[in-house]
């Protein structure tokens, strides 16, 4: 085991670099909220740390052909203190809201929530329910790549050596549409989900849902994105009736396991109690955002 | 024995200028900004860091020790290992203190220290211990108590036998260490007499005291084998003793220092870093700083015993409790101190019960040993007790608030463990229970109430701490009992009052245990009460001095002085003209006089109020989630007298949040391998800010007769009926009372579904 070395590049490049070229294990800095904490408690002994948040272009969110671009940098705090971003995609902020305290979100970035690669991050199931796309840069090539195909397994993302997401792009919030994300803690905050569901739903002027994704946090290896959920909801007022099927669907589509922080019973009910919840929020955003 | 032992002076119709105000404590300005000196922000020159090396497995022999490579990596000054520690034999209480502080023949939890490093930096010394090689040989491990008693459950000490039993099994191998029955009357005639009887099983959960600081100590050990030790204790002088026995030092060559403590709640009353970091910086010849991390606090350092027990109750008509009779198995970690013999002493400790039968257990298993927290071991079987109660009540149709009224101990009632209670103030709890304002309230809609009451017997002990007087008649006060929760700010104000100067003009400090003599432990509710007597005492003798220098000063004869609000005055125009003599006049001029003055005193305090609290809670309950909510709290509580009111509402409150953690979520859980899975903050889920309300508080003062102003303890009430309290409430809520902690979402959502199975849910 050699020193640890902390690296704080100006460029992307240089930091794709610097990652392509390490030897031992190297990891990305951005808030550290994860990084440290693991480190800390052994569980990662990195010999060098890339501290990304000297990187201009990585701390701002922009608009973009009606959405965002949200660098990978930007904190949870700065993400709700944008008031554009807030009012379009209520649904992302309620999960980036429930990161950690105050003070953690201070820090902790939405990249770093997902690069962590747990299915329990709270905000990746509404970012994959508004199809969020993350562009990454690597050492030879960047790419496009949707959020929900990033986390591969606890712990493991489709990122390969030298790779760094640079930023997210959130499109432009259709018309009579409408984000939420709730969450199952014992606790109201420092917390990890013991089920997480996010549904993002448009509905047409008669007030018929016509496109809905759900997706749902916690109940598996990697969040689950249910179509069987959103069929549910599709081609329905989103009534009683379909909230029941919702619900069902919810609870069918879970894989959970039986770990310190829930049990499989109470995982796949609570899923889709959650559901249920969620779809009602979403559906008062859609028609209020109109 | 000092005379305020024997007439205390508490005088009813007493006005008090300080005693009852709340002001700024003193060492409330450097905590705030972060001044304070906490264990971990202790440096010296040249310091080095000690880390220890902790077993992996729960249960294991502990073969080989190499720790050769370690030695030789650049920058690690010393290696401790078991070879380091005098041999003390195992089953005494220094050969399980010694074996606490490094595993010896056996490791007995995952974490038990095996091995510690001292080197110039904290990675240097991080890696050394990977260097370090321990041969182990696996043995079956067994976490669970219950389990721990079975017949073939793995045996943990070979030389165990249990205490208390008879016949055969005197003999036999055994994790039991002891077998105790506490019992007044006959239980079994006494059921006789029930017209209702109400029995049900409980278990509680270890829990964790949850202090914000980890331990930490700095050692420094001189060449001519002297120590100074800096380190976060609530009991210097017990740590000085218990170390001098351990490492077999003379109590002349080790000087403690106590630091501001971060939280201790009984947690810190016993060592862990100390004797490792001593040993650690006598053979690098250098300071040496050993702080622990979370993780090694959450898995090495004591919880609280969980509990299985058996509680039965039986009542007439009327309401009258005629038996009571309960078992109780407590898990004490790997060695024998679970104080479990408080909890049959205390539970029932609230009624006038005639027939009591209690048998209580401590049982060995492989987890750390617990410690202290506050009313050891009394909350745990109090769930039980609180619940047959309200359902005894409930079952006669009875409010529970009468119906614990009815049966109400009060001045005169001789205790199952033999005291004879002088004036309590039981009854005016309940009556002020009765009377306020959350209680009169109708239960909100959907939600749930319940109550619960506590006791704690409250402790003296002996205390030793002296007064200084300064030559511009200010004070300082230097005492031996550690500061858990603002007892420097209170002791100021004793003084002061007794005085009649502003508290401004009174600062108090912690000595180190060469300054003052023997000070027990501060634990068990003693220390503001027994500081208290011993400051009161040591003013008074000041007192009683500067009337002596000021009768010197005017030539007159003593009785011819008296001294109030700061000034010794002529008891009479007949004494003469004199101008009243201020603290300041007399402490300016004591080159003059007879020297410097000072008042010490030293007891073996008693005379400590036992102390009784009721709680209210409202809570609700999530149907479809399980989740509970606590909505509103009051804490009812005797304080005898609150010297600082605000603390005192501190203590109340305090109680009722941990007590509320431990009630809903907080539990250590292992997994099948022995190892603890949740050795952190982010899932050992105390309760944070947002998930209580603010806890309101209901001071009651029935005036401790054997105390100058009347206090009582009032740190370990306010957690003995919490979790019985939420549990009550959940069951108001939901029809069936849980009665398994912690009180979890997946548990109660069971409960809720067993409800409406049975027909049991309350409608809304």
């Amino acid at each position: 085991m050699s020193e640890l070395r902390y690296e704080a590049p100006a460029s992307l490049k240089a930091a794709a670099a610097l990652l392509a070229k390490e030897k031992g294990l190297a990891k990305i800095l951005a808030g550290g909220t994860d990084v440290i904490v693991q480190m800390e408690t052994d569980l990662i002994e990195p010999e060098l740390l890339v501290d990304i948040k000297k990187i201009a272009v990585l701390r701002k969110i922009t608009a973009e052909k009606g959405g965002f671009r949200i660098g990978a940098a930007v904190s949870g705090m700065e993400m709700m203190e944008h008031a554009a971003l807030c009012k379009s995609w209520p649904g992302v902020l309620d999960g980036v809201k429930l990161i950690g305290s105050i003070q953690v979100k201070a820090r902790a970035t939405v990249a770093g929530n997902l690069c962590n690669g747990s299915p329990a991050a709270d905000s990746v199931p509404p970012m994959i329910t508004a199809g969020a796309v993350a562009r990454i840069v690597g050492p030879k090539k960047t790419r496009e790549v949707p959020v929900e195909e990033i986390p591969l397994s606890p712990g493991k993302t489709n990122l390969a050596k030298g790779e760094i997401i640079e930023s997210f792009f959130l499109p432009k919030r259709p018309k009579n549409s409408g984000d939420a994300y709730e969450r199952f803690t014992p606790r109201t905050e420092m917390d990890i989900a013991v089920v997480g569901v996010a549904i993002n739903l448009t509905l047409d002027a008669d007030g018929v849902c016509t496109a809905a994704r759900v997706c749902l946090g916690a109940v598996a290896p990697t969040v689950i994105v249910s179509k069987e959920c959103a069929a549910a909801l599709v081609g329905t007022k989103v009534d009683q009736a379909a909230l029941d099927k919702l619900a069902a669907a919810a609870s069918a589509a879970c894989r959970p396991i039986d770990d310190k922080r829930g049990t499989i019973e109470f995982r796949t009910k609570v899923a889709g109690v959650l559901a249920r919840r969620v779809a009602v929020k979403a559906l008062e955003r859609a028609r209020r955002i109109a | 024995m000092s005379a305020i032992l024997e007439k205390p002076g508490f005088n009813p119709d007493r006005k008090y200028k300080i005693i009852g105000t709340s002001p700024v404590k003193h060492d409330g300005f450097d905590k705030v900004t972060g001044r304070a000196k906490f264990a971990a922000d202790f440096f010296l020159p040249g310091m080095l860091i000690g880390k220890f090396l902790r077993s992996p497995h729960p249960h294991a022999f502990v073969r080989k020790i190499d720790v050769s490579r370690a030695e030789k990596l650049a920058g690690v000054k010393a290696v401790v290992t078991r070879d380091d520690f005098p041999e003390l034999k195992p089953g005494t209480g220094g050969g399980d203190m010694s074996r606490i502080a490094m595993a010896r023949e056996k490791v007995y939890w995952e974490g038990h220290p095996v091995a510690a490093v001292a080197a110039v930096s904290e990675t240097i010394a991080r890696k050394a211990l990977k260097l370090i090689k321990v041969d182990y040989e696996v043995l079956p491990h067994v976490i669970d108590p219950v389990a721990a008693m079975a017949p073939n459950a793995p045996i943990l000490h070979d030389y165990l036998r249990t205490k208390g039993v008879k016949g055969p099994d005197a003999e036999k191998k055994t994790n039991v260490v002891e077998r105790l029955e506490l019992s007044v009357g006959d239980a079994e005639e006494g059921f006789k007499e029930a017209d209702v009887v109400v029995e049900h099983t409980y278990d509680t959960k270890p829990m964790h005291q949850g202090y914000i600081e980890p331990q930490s100590s700095v050692a420094n050990v001189s060449e001519d084998g002297q120590v100074e030790l800096w380190c976060c204790t609530q009991a210097p002088w017990v740590y000085r003793d218990r170390l001098t026995e351990i490492l077999k030092l003379d109590s002349a060559k080790i000087r403690i220092q106590q630091s501001e403590l971060g939280g201790g709640f009984g947690g810190k009353t016993t060592f862990y870093t100390e004797p490792v970091a001593i040993l650690l910086s006598k053979k690098a010849k250098a300071p040496v700083k050993m702080t622990l991390t979370r993780v090694e606090v959450m898995k090495a350092t004591g919880p609280v015993s969980g509990t299985q027990t058996r509680t039965k109750m039986g009542c007439k008509k009327d309401g009258t409790i005629v038996a009571a009779d309960s078992e109780l198995i407590f898990q004490t970690g790997p060695y024998t101190g679970s104080a479990f013999t408080n909890a049959p002493q205390a539970m029932f400790t609230r009624y006038e019960l005639k027939n009591v039968k209690t048998v209580s257990y401590e049982v060995v298993s492989n987890r750390p040993k617990v410690s202290s927290f506050r009313a050891p071991c009394v909350p745990q079987a109090v769930f039980g007790v609180e619940d047959v109660v309200s359902e005894l009540a409930k079952k006669i149709g009875m409010d529970p608030i009468d119906f614990r009224l009815k049966n109400a101990i009060k001045e005169g009632h001789k205790t199952i463990y033999g005291e004879t209670f002088t004036k309590i103030g039981f009854i005016e709890t309940l009556e002020a229970a009765k009377a306020c304002d959350h209680y009169k309230s109708p239960v909100p809609k959907g939600q749930g109430r319940g109550v619960a009451c506590g006791f704690w017997f409250n402790r003296g002990g002996e205390t030793t701490g002296t007064v200084n007087l300064a030559p511009d008649g200010t004070v300082n006060i230097i005492l031996g009992t550690a500061d858990v929760a603002g007892s420097r700010m209170s002791m100021s104000m004793m003084a002061a009052e007794e005085f009649g100067i502003p508290v401004d003009r009174v600062r108090s400090i912690l000595a180190d245990t060469h300054s003052l003599g023997y000070n027990r432990v501060t634990a068990g509710s003693r220390t503001t009460f027994s500081s208290g007597m011993i400051v009161v005492d040591a003013t008074r003798k000041i007192i009683a001095e500067l009337t002596r220098r000021a009768a010197k000063i005017w030539g007159v004869p003593e009785d011819g002085v008296i001294f109030e609000d700061g000034h010794c005055r002529p008891a009479s125009s007949n004494v003469g003209n004199f101008e009243p003599l201020s603290m300041k006049d007399i402490a300016s001029k004591t080159t003059y006089t007879m020297g410097a003055i000072s008042g010490h005193s030293e007891m073996n305090v008693t005379g400590a109020g036992p102390g009784f609290g009721l709680h209210i809670v409202d809570v609700k309950v999530d149907r479809e989630t399980g989740l509970t909510q606590i909505m509103r709290y009051t804490v009812v509580e005797d304080a005898g007298k609150a010297i600082s009111p605000m603390q005192v509402e501190g203590q109340y409150q305090g109680g009722a949040v941990q007590g509320i953690g431990w009630a809903l979520n907080e539990e250590y859980i292992y997994g099948a391998d022995g190892k603890l899975q949740n050795a952190g903050f982010l899932d050992y889920r105390m309760p944070v800010a947002s998930d209580v309300p603010m806890i309101d508080t209901v001071i009651v003062e029935v005036p401790n007769p054997k105390h100058p102003f009347g206090l009582r303890g009032v740190g370990e009430v306010p957690v003995t009926p919490t979790m019985a309290a939420v549990g009550n409430a959940i069951g108001e809520c939901i029809g069936i009372r849980p009665r398994s902690l912690p009180m979890t979402p997946p548990k109660v959502l069971k409960l809720i579904e067993e409800a409406e199975a049975k027909g049991l849910l309350p409608k809304h």
